[in-house]
C-alpha cells in the first residue's frame, strides 16, 4: 500500500467535507487512518483532521490525493524528494517515481522545481547543480543519475478543464455513435482555428485509412491552407498516398471507380522504389517525381513530418526512421509547442503519440472502430473528443467547417 | 435603506469565453444591453436602494458584474481573486474605489481563488460558499479566519452554475431559492440540513438563471422566464420584479451578477 498524509482545515464538519473526503477514499479502493481530529466547540470554530490516506498503487493514490485536493485537503510533505542513483546505464532505482503526462512539481532544497517535458511513463532525473528536473526515458539514464524515488516531495498539478471554448470538451467529452457529428466537428474546427490564430501547433497522426477511404485530398487541403503542422505516420500512409499519387491505384482498390483491382498488386512496391532512387520524399518532390499528395503537400508547405517504421513495413520508404527509440525521440523533439493532435485511423500509433504528450493538449481522436477511440479518449478525461466515424467523412466535412469559417473571418476582416 | 453597488455596461460585450454560455459568435446587442441595464438600475432606484456606481474600464467587459467585485461584510472588503485572467484587470479598480469609500481592504492570499459575492451569500450568520469552477476551497477557510464566522463550503457540479449566485439565492425569511443539481450530493446535504425552507427551482427555469435574482426584503428582482417561481415566491407574499436579461445572460450573469451589496451584512461579531 502506499500513502500519503492529508490535513483537512475549516467547517469541514458543517459543510460534509469530512464525510465526503473519508466516502471518497473509500469509493476509489483506498483507505484511511485518521490520526488526528479536532472539532471545534463553537459554531465559528473550525474544524481540523489529520488523515493517513492508502492506495493500492502510486496511481490511484495520486489520483485520489488529487481530488481531496479540489476539497481543500493538503498533503502534509514539505520535505524534498528522496533521490537515489541509477544503478546502470537504461536502469532506475528501485521504487522510482513514474511521471504522468500533467504538469508535475518537485521539491529540492525547500523550492518547487517543474519537472520538464510533461512526459508520461518516464522517470525523474535531478540535477543539483543546475537545478533542474528532467523527465527520463529508460534509454536516457545512465549510471550515477539522481533519480527520484518515493513520492515525497512531489506536487501534479491538476489538468482543468477546457475553458477557452467549453461546449466541445464540457458537453462531448465522451464517445457515442449518436453524437450529433456535425456539431461537434463544427466545434472541432473552432478549436483548430483558434489553436492556429493563437499560434498553437497542429500535430495530425494518421494511418493509410486516410489514403485508403479517400481522404487524402481532404488532407492535402488542410496542408495547403496551413492548418497543420506537424504529421506523424508510419511507412503505410506515406506508401499509398505516394502510390496513389504515381499509379492512381493504391493496391486492390480503384479510388476513382471505387472497384476491385486484379492488377497493381506491386505498385506500392514500385513506388517505393521511386523514393529510394531519389533518395528521400524531399527530394522526389524537388525533381519532379511526386507532384501532389498529403507528402508532397508536406514538403512543399514546409510541414515537418516523421515516420516511423514498423516490422510489417514493406520498403520502407527512404524517410522512414526504423529504430523505434529513435523514432519516439525525432517525435518528442517536435511536439514542443504542440496545442492540438489529430488522430485519425491509426490506434497503435495514436496511442504510441498520446504517451508522448502533455496533458493539456487537447486531442481528437477518430476512428471508425469505437474501441479504438475509446482507449484514445479514456486516459484524458478532460481535454480528448472522440468520434467514431469513417475517416474520408470526416475530414471532409471539417475542411467544409474550416473553409467556412475562414470565409467568414475574411468577411469580417474586409469590414473591419 | 441598502446600497448597492453597480458598474454600467459602457464596455460591456462577450470578448472571450470563461464560461458554457460565452460564445464570442453570439455577441452581447450594446443598445440593448444598455436598456436591460438602465431597467435594472431603475428598478432597484424605485425600490428605495442607494445605488453607487464604479466607473467602468475597457478591455475589462465583464466589470458590469460587480457580484464579482469581492465580498463587503460590515466596513471590511474582501477583494477577489479571479481565475481566469481576463478578469484579473477588474480587482484593483474594485479594491481601489472600495477603499475610497471607506472600506478597510482584506486581502486573501494571491494563490487562493475567490470570486467574491459570486460564490459568497450569507443566510443569517452563516455564509455560504460555493467552490470548484471559480472559488477554491481554501479561500473559503481563508474567508472563515477574517470574518469569524461559519462557512459552508458547498461544492458546484454543473459547469453552467459556475458561481453560488446562478443557484442559490437566499431569502430573508432564512430561506433559500436554489436549483439543486447545481451541487453534489453533500452541498445538498449541507444546504438542507442548515437552511429550514428551500424553494427548489425546476431546470428549465434555473436555466433563465431564475436564482440569480436581488432580494430586498419583501421585493425581489428577477430575470424573465420563471412563472412557476414567481407564483410560488408570490403565494409567500413577495412582490417579484421580472426584467428582460437576455443580454447578460449571454456571458452567464443576471441581476444579482450585476449587482453587489454594500455591504452584504453588518460585522460578524467575530471578525478578525
Amino acid at each position: 500500500m502506499f500513502s500519503e498524509t492529508i490535513e483537512l482545515r475549516g467547517h469541514i464538519i458543517d459543510s460534509l467535507i469530512l464525510p465526503k473526503v473519508l466516502d471518497e477514499i473509500l469509493r476509489a479502493g483506498g483507505s484511511f487512518k485518521i490520526h488526528q481530529i479536532k472539532i471545534g466547540q463553537q459554531r465559528v470554530d473550525q474544524s481540523f483532521a489529520r488523515i493517513e490516506v492508502s492506495g493500492p498503487t502510486h496511481e490511484t493514490l495520486d489520483e485520489l490525493v488529487l481530488r481531496l485536493r479540489q476539497h481543500g485537503a493538503e498533503v502534509v510533505e514539505k520535505a524534498d524528494v528522496q533521490l537515489a542513483s541509477a544503478p546502470a546505464d537504461g536502469v532506475f532505482p528501485a521504487n522510482f517515481y513514474v511521471t504522468t503526462n500533467q504538469q508535475t512539481f518537485i521539491t529540492l532544497d525547500g523550492k518547487e522545481i517543474e519537472v520538464r517535458p510533461a512526459i508520461m511513463d518516464s522517470a525523474i532525473a535531478v540535477d543539483g547543480a543546475s537545478q533542474r528536473a528532467t523527465a527520463v526515458k529508460f534509454y536516457e539514464v545512465r549510471k550515477g543519475m539522481k533519480i527520484v524515488v518515493g513520492h515525497q516531495g512531489i506536487r501534479v498539478a491538476p489538468i482543468q478543464r477546457s475553458t477557452a471554448r467549453t461546449e466541445v470538451f464540457e458537453f462531448m467529452s465522451n464517445i457515442s455513435m449518436e453524437q450529433p457529428k456535425s456539431a461537434v466537428i463544427h466545434e472541432m474546427a473552432r478549436e483548430i482555428k483558434r489553436a492556429r490564430e493563437t499560434g498553437g501547433k497542429i500535430l495530425v497522426v494518421t494511418g493509410p485509412a486516410v489514403v485508403h477511404t479517400g481522404g487524402a485530398e481532404h488532407l492535402e487541403r488542410l496542408i495547403e491552407w496551413g492548418y497543420v503542422d506537424l504529421l506523424f505516420a508510419g511507412n503505410a500512409l506515406a506508401m499509398r498516398d505516394i502510390e496513389n499519387v504515381l499509379f492512381g491505384k493504391p493496391r486492390r482498390m480503384n479510388l476513382d471507380r471505387g472497384s476491385l483491382d486484379d492488377e497493381g498488386h506491386e505498385n506500392h512496391i514500385r513506388a517505393i522504389n521511386a523514393m529510394r532512387e531519389a533518395g528521400s520524399i524531399a527530394r522526389a518532390v524537388e525533381i519532379g517525381v511526386l507532384q501532389r499528395g498529403i507528402m508532397c503537400s508536406c514538403v512543399r508547405h514546409g510541414v515537418e513530418f516523421v515516420l516511423a517504421g514498423s516490422i510489417r513495413d514493406d520498403g520502407p520508404l527512404p524517410d522512414v526512421i526504423t529504430d523505434a527509440i529513435e523514432a519516439q525521440k525525432a517525435m518528442r523533439e517536435k511536439i514542443t509547442g504542440v496545442t492540438i493532435a489529430l488522430m485519425m485511423g491509426t490506434m497503435l500509433h495514436s496511442l504510441a503519440v498520446e504517451n508522448l504528450l502533455p496533458a493539456n493538449v487537447k486531442t481528437f481522436c477518430i476512428d471508425i472502430n469505437p474501441v479504438s477511440v475509446s482507449k484514445l479518449t479514456e486516459r484524458r478525461r478532460f481535454q480528448a473528443v472522440g468520434l467514431v466515424t469513417d475517416v474520408e467523412a470526416f475530414l471532409r466535412e471539417l475542411t467544409d467547417c474550416l473553409a467556412k469559417l475562414d470565409a467568414a473571418s475574411a468577411r469580417d476582416g474586409g469590414k473591419a | 435603506m441598502r446600497e448597492l453597488l453597480l458598474c454600467p455596461p459602457d464596455h460591456y460585450g462577450i470578448e472571450y469565453e470563461i464560461n458554457p454560455w460565452m460564445s464570442r459568435a453570439r455577441g452581447a446587442e450594446a443598445a440593448l444591453a444598455q436598456k436591460q441595464w438602465k431597467d435594472l438600475r431603475a428598478t432597484l432606484s424605485k425600490l428605495d436602494c442607494k445605488i453607487e456606481l464604479v466607473t467602468p474600464q475597457p478591455k475589462l467587459p465583464d466589470m458590469v458584474f460587480t457580484a464579482n467585485a469581492g465580498l463587503a461584510v460590515g466596513k471590511k472588503f474582501i477583494p477577489s481573486n479571479f481565475r481566469h485572467k481576463e478578469r484579473a484587470g477588474e480587482a484593483p479598480h474594485f479594491s481601489r474605489w472600495m477603499e475610497e469609500h471607506g472600506y478597510q481592504i482584506s486581502w486573501l492570499p494571491e494563490d487562493y481563488y475567490f470570486e467574491g459575492e459570486g460564490d459568497a451569500l450569507f443566510i443569517g450568520d452563516a455564509l455560504f460558499c460555493g467552490y470548484k469552477f471559480r472559488s477554491d476551497i481554501k479561500s473559503h477557510r481563508a474567508v472563515a479566519d477574517i470574518l469569524g464566522c461559519l462557512v459552508i463550503s458547498v461544492e458546484l457540479v454543473d459547469p453552467r452554475f459556475y458561481h453560488l449566485d446562478t443557484c442559490f439565492c437566499p431569502l430573508p425569511d432564512g430561506g433559500a431559492v436554489w436549483f439543486p443539481a447545481a451541487f453534489d450530493e453533500y452541498g445538498q446535504r449541507a444546504i438542507r440540513e442548515h437552511v429550514p425552507e428551500l424553494v427548489d427551482v425546476v431546470p428549465e427555469e434555473a436555466a433563465h438563471f431564475s436564482c440569480n435574482a436581488v432580494v430586498l426584503e419583501r421585493d425581489i428582482v428577477l430575470p424573465e422566464g420563471a412563472p412557476r417561481l414567481v407564483t410560488t415566491l408570490r403565494e409567500r407574499g413577495y412582490r417579484c420584479h421580472e426584467l428582460p436579461m437576455t443580454e447578460f445572460l449571454k456571458a452567464g450573469g443576471a441581476c444579482k451578477c450585476l449587482t453587489m451589496f454594500l455591504p452584504q451584512r453588518g460585522a460578524t461579531p467575530n471578525a478578525h
